[in-house]
């Protein structure tokens, strides 16, 4: 060998993250390869928990597609309800009660504040902190019980039906839930001073994983981590669906694009999702939970449908294909946190190895809506 | 004195000359009462495994809440979640890994049977953990609540030492709230 080529040769070295790592929220395998303490290059690997969900939503009718909905992202399960009602609800031309489209709202930003409180929690013990996640699992614990009360289950919830949800709320579920709020609001810049002044958390968060905007523009990044890199959109606000337009909530937007702006966002979601429970709770009319004459096996007109809502992760969307009868001829799923992941590869270059977890991290990645 | 009247390693030992029952059922209490768990989420029921190892449910009640990262320091294996057939052999070395004494527990009907994902004509999930693992504890549900896991953990330590520590509650006798 050369002199010259010796010179150029760099000493790399594999290394496998996962698919067991307490890191990597689930089971995500990343193959790096490592130049000393670099990550020269990092592959997701993806399909540890695919669980054919896309193939289960052909297979079956469509009423029996709901309990997927709850196992996707079992974080925010009733944003993913929301989509498949909506989406079912526009192809079949279903007229659904404006009860229960504030209903819908009212837990599906519940279900936002538990899903940011666990992702908050769980982001501050991957870098170190245990003591934040207690606090957050006991907030969280007040919003399970809210929804259980309701819903009947803490977690993978399957409460929306095609023209409106299953059960009415209740006055002690209306006056829990302000208690709640009541409750939650200060806890935020509690947090705050906890843990976002520490300069330890600081010094591991400002300026990591830097994402432009044109990046998330090409792979397809939404949610915070977009919101996170100074882009306004919101499915709420962008493609308005359901009762949002009514409803009265800002859009956090930082500039930073790094993963102190991502966190910043979605601690600022949970002041604007308690903003929009206030708002929906005061403005909650009377009337029907369930639109009338729903036929019990929905047949769909011949036709390519799509449905978008934006989840506590970015947008998830359906779509699907109606070929007139009791099933989906094709049902395609767009998850978020696919996209969200797949910029880790070009990111996470020449980064190290411990600023890449704390900024795989800030992605808040939830493994079995990304594998489907 | 020959070598050849010495006790070798295969020649079996007399039981009436060494009895370690007293020693072995106390080994076993020390054991049942500080399980570790291996941190081990596959889907939904980690999440569900964290609640129960956060506040309001506090597993360390229960001695359980050191769930260990590394296979090499637990001895439990909460399967918590869908086992597919790319993960199936990385469960397996995980499980392999782990050293002896070891139990596993099947939280949630993914672990059991496939739960909602077994259907005649399925092409990747595992139907079951106890395909290929010796499963110690079936936990039902979809996903569990943390106290039914709390109620799988009790089994298992009953199962290690033969006595329950906690004492059984018949559903008849619960308030209904």
């Amino acid at each position: 060998m050369s002199s010259l080529a010796q010179s150029q040769l760099r000493e790399t070295f594999e290394l496998n993250i996962g698919p067991q790592h307490p890191a990597t929220h689930g089971v995500l395998r990343i193959k790096v390869v490592m130049d000393g303490e670099y990550i020269d290059r990092a592959e997701p690997i993806l399909g540890y928990i695919h669980r054919m969900h896309e193939k289960m939503g052909e297979n079956r009718t469509w009423n029996q597609f709901w309990p997927n909905m709850g196992r996707l992202d079992y974080l925010s399960a009733m944003a993913y309800n929301h989509c498949y009602a909506g989406l079912m609800e526009r192809a079949a031309g279903i007229e659904v009660p404006e009860r229960a489209e504030y209903i819908r709202v009212i837990t599906a930003e519940l279900n936002r504040i538990q899903s940011h409180l666990l992702g908050f929690g769980a982001y501050i013990m991957d870098l170190g902190g245990f003591t934040p996640l207690m606090y957050a699992m006991d907030e969280r614990e007040q919003i399970l019980d809210l929804l259980e009360s309701v819903t009947g289950s803490r977690l993978t919830y399957c409460y929306f039906r095609f023209g409106g949800v299953y059960n009415d709320i209740d006055d002690d579920f209306i006056t829990g839930t302000r208690a709640f709020l009541k409750r939650f609001r200060p806890q935020i810049p509690m947090y705050h001073k906890l843990v976002t002044g520490n300069a330890i958390l600081m010094d591991r968060l400002i300026g990591v994983g830097p994402i432009s905007a044109d990046m998330c523009r090409k792979y397809g990044a939404t949610g915070p981590v977009l919101r996170g890199s100074g882009v306004n959109y919101d499915i709420r606000r962008n493609e308005p669906y359901s009762v949002y337009p009514e409803l009265d909530f800002d859009i956090p937007v930082y500039k930073e694009c790094d993963s102190m702006a991502r966190y910043m966002v979605r601690m600022d979601e949970m002041v604007q999702s308690c903003r929009i429970i206030e708002n929906a709770l005061n403005k909650l009319p009377e009337g029907p939970v369930m639109a009338e004459k729903v036929p019990k096996a929905l047949k769909p007109p011949k036709g390519d449908y799509h449905y978008a809502v934006e989840a506590a992760r970015g947008t998830f969307s359906m779509r699907t294909v109606s070929d007139g009868t009791n099933t989906s001829y094709r049902m395609r799923l767009r998850s978020p946190t696919y996209s969200n992941v797949s910029l880790f590869e070009e990111a996470s270059r020449g980064m190290l190895l411990s600023d890449a977890l704390a900024f795989l991290g800030s992605l808040d990645p939830v493994i079995p809506e990304m594998d489907r | 004195m020959g070598t050849e009247s010495l006790p070798t390693i295969e020649s079996a030992i007399p039981s009436a000359l060494l009895q370690f029952h007293q020693l072995d059922q106390l080994r076993m209490l020390a054991r049942a009462n500080s399980l570790w768990p291996l941190t081990f989420g596959l889907a939904c029921c980690a999440i569900e495994m964290l609640s129960s190892g956060c506040a309001r449910f506090d597993l360390s009640r229960f001695g359980a809440e050191v769930f260990r990262p590394s296979p090499r320091q637990s001895d439990v294996m909460i399967v918590a979640g869908t086992i597919n057939k790319k993960m199936l052999p990385a469960v397996k070395i995980l499980y392999d890994q782990m050293p002896e004494p070891k139990w596993v527990i099947a939280m949630g009907n993914c672990a059991i049977s496939g739960g909602p994902f077994a259907y005649p004509g399925q092409y990747n999930v595992v139907e079951g953990a106890d395909t290929f693992l010796p499963v110690d504890v079936y936990i039902p549900g979809c996903p569990p609540r943390p106290e039914a896991l709390i109620e799988g953990l009790l089994e298992l330590e009953e199962k290690i030492t033969g006595n329950r520590r906690w004492p059984r509650v018949k559903p008849e006798t619960m308030v209904k709230g």
